[in-house]
């Protein structure tokens, strides 16, 4: 009977530090979580000032200014085109 | 111990069962109010437990983008800080002051001014980029706090600021898209319920009390390479031309869609310090405007449909005048007898009103109702106009005349550009709509495919180096269109002010887009649609037309220009 009983009291210590441990596991690796959804939100924060920052570069009023003014390139006129026809595109005419 | 010799104590006999009843009693109390508060009235314990050791946290959800059809961003939310104190709560060195300001790159001497300004609650700095507010919080200065919010940037500034409208103040939609797609573009903000340890970090989820929910993307039909290059011309032309003020519509004949809406005046929304409410209407959509001789074509259309007149019907417009009643009809230029080609060609208004006067009002009523005229175009947009079309039974006959030639009658750029695409195509009018469409749009048959095509050809002709507006010819591609140059209505009457404009479509051959220009107020020295709408049309047209790769469907030394001062002119 007392063997049976010594058996069941070390279980129950090992049960209950075991639970100890997984609880504080658990909190532990809620810290981390948290920590990398923190990370989540700040690369969401940089991602939209990218694609912000993109468009803005990107938009057509400046590239065609530095076009116009850095880069001194302009549209060809009318006279200084020349319309390739396609052998197989039929409805284009030079 | 007791004492042996004392006399035996005598107790009352009822003693110990009263105080055996009393402590009884006060057990039964204490055991009464612990079962009391365990399971009748737990809440008030449960929430107080709760606040000491869990909190709510918001969970943010950004606005949705507004995008452009390729995807291009026109609107777009990043989050932002703000900082903010209770300035009898805030205690700073003079130190603190000085890094706070280096960081906010203001002066201590402004930091302490908004302190001062307001007793309860002051902004030390709005919306700033995060960054720089981490910085700012990581001088732990007592009684400095600081919020999430976001902030609403939008690329295209004044080049989209009509379309897209801005937010106001808690991110909700005040102008333009932003305004009417409220509801799908916010985000709803979620919050959770978390356990925190007594350096107020989370140790544990709770519960999810509310998902947060983002934002939903909003796709325009605007593209925004197009909306630049009108909004570029545009501009150019009312510096050139002096004007008040102007709009340009580029519709997709196939589709309806709005592929660029840019009005002048502008302002950047990004920066509204300086913006008055004129500089925000998006006068394409929410201003009407007597449209002159741009209804022409609806007139022949009308008289063609109901089998009065034949392309080839002579009409005679000599002197230039026709007097109904009181009223005297004038052409700027006398004609003699014309063709109904020729009257839209050489945009007669005697010509227009002859052919509109053998109609029923009915009939031409129809036909302008048909076109989308007097109704509010629905694309989506929020305080559109729907112009003026009277009921055909209050037309006196001087009245259905000048209608005729778009004067009693008002309209908006969209409608005028939109009532085209039944002569770009073979007589459908497309429904106009501002957002993305991926499938095919059926429109809303209105004239012969016969009679959709005679008039198409008219308007080819009116391009033509005969016609009014030879300038609005286009390298490559064969064009059709009209002019408008109609007299402004001051007061009572007409004043020496003009509204000019022009539509048309390209390429003749298979149109693809229709082009609507309208200029107020030219006051250069020329005003006729044909000298100072026209052109806009061209370079429009030509850029877009290269730009989206549609064939073209004529030599490129196609562009032949009368002789200087020879042009064809009109009014109205």
């Amino acid at each position: 009977m007392t063997r049976v009983n010594v058996i069941l009291l070390v279980i129950l210590v090992a049960c209950a530090l075991s639970l100890v441990t997984s609880r504080n596991q658990a909190r532990r690796l809620f810290v981390v979580l948290e920590h990398e959804q923190a990370q989540g939100r700040a690369l969401e924060t940089e991602y939209g000032q990218l694609q912000l920052e993109q468009s803005t570069w990107g938009m057509p009023a400046r590239v065609e200014k530095i076009a116009r003014e850095q880069l001194r390139m302009q549209l060809p006129s009318a006279a200084r085109t020349d319309v390739v026809a396609l052998p197989e595109a039929k409805g284009v005419t030079r | 111990m007791r004492n042996r010799d004392a006399a035996p104590l005598v107790l009352p006999r009822f003693r110990s069962p009263v105080v055996f009843g009393a402590l009884a009693l006060l057990f039964t109390i204490l055991l009464g109010r612990s079962l009391y508060l365990q399971w009748f009235d737990n809440e008030f314990l449960q929430g107080q437990g709760s606040a000491r050791h869990s909190r709510e946290l918001e969970v943010p959800a950004h606005r949705g983008r507004i995008v452009d059809r390729a995807g291009e961003a026109l609107a777009l939310s990043t989050p932002v800080r703000s900082l903010w104190a209770f300035p009898d709560k805030f205690d700073a060195t003079p130190g603190q002051i000085a890094a706070l300001a280096a960081i906010l790159e203001t002066t201590p001497h402004r930091i302490s001014a908004r302190l001062d300004a307001n007793e309860d609650f002051a902004f030390i700095a709005k919306q700033v980029a995060p960054e720089i507010a981490d910085r700012a919080m990581a001088l732990r200065i007592p009684g400095l706090h600081d919020q999430n919010e976001y902030r609403r940037f939008y690329p295209g500034g004044e080049v989209t600021a009509h379309i897209v409208g801005f937010t106001g103040d808690r991110d909700t939609g005040q102008e333009g898209i932003e305004l009417a797609q409220q509801a799908w573009l916010a985000g709803i903000p979620g919050s959770r319920r978390v356990i925190i340890n007594r350096r107020n970090e989370a140790v544990e989820d709770v519960a999810a009390i509310r998902a947060p929910q983002a934002g939903r993307d909003l796709a325009l039909s605007i593209d925004a390479r197009l909306q630049y290059l009108a909004f570029r011309e545009l501009k150019a032309a009312i510096e050139l031309n002096k004007a008040k003020a102007g709009g340009l519509v580029i519709l997709d004949v196939k589709t309806g869609e709005i592929l660029a809406l840019a009005n002048w005046p502008t302002y950047n929304p990004n920066s509204r310090n300086k913006v008055v409410p004129a500089m925000m209407r998006n006068r394409a959509l929410t201003d009407t405007f007597e449209p002159g001789s741009t209804m022409k074509p609806f007139t022949i259309a009308a008289a063609l449909e109901a089998g009065r007149v034949r392309p080839d019907t002579v009409i005679e417009t000599s002197p230039g005048t026709l007097t109904i009643g009181s009223a005297t009809i004038h052409d700027a230029h006398a004609e003699g007898a014309l063709t109904v080609e020729q009257v839209i060609q050489k945009s007669s208004n005697v010509g227009a009103a002859k052919i509109a006067l053998g109609l029923p009002s009915a009939t031409l009523w129809e036909m302008f109702s048909n076109a989308g005229f007097g109704t509010p175009p629905k694309t989506g947009f929020p305080g559109e106009q729907s112009g003026r079309l009277r009921p055909a039974k209050s037309w006196r006959p001087i009245e259905q005349a000048t209608m005729s030639y778009g004067h009693g009658i008002s309209v908006n750029l969209v409608q005028l550009a939109r009532a085209y695409t039944m002569f770009a195509t073979d007589g459908e009018v497309k429904a106009a709509t501002l957002f993305k469409t991926e499938t095919f749009v059926a429109g809303r048959p209105v004239l012969q495919p016969e009679t959709a095509r005679a008039v198409r050809h008219m308007l080819e002709l009116a391009t033509s180096p005969g016609g009014t507006a030879p300038r609005a010819q286009v390298p490559g591609y064969r064009v059709a269109g009209k002019t408008g140059t109609a007299h402004k209505v001051e007061g009572h009457g007409y004043g020496n002010k003009y509204v000019s404009s022009f539509v048309g479509f390209a390429p003749v051959s298979n149109p693809r887009l229709v082009v609507a220009v309208m200029l107020d107020e030219p006051s250069a020295g020329q005003y006729y649609g044909g000298a100072v709408a026209a052109p806009v049309f061209s370079n429009v047209t030509g850029s877009a037309l290269r730009m989206l790769g549609v064939p073209t469907d004529a030599p490129l030394n196609n562009v032949i220009l009368p002789p200087q001062g020879s042009e064809i002119r009109e009014e109205t």
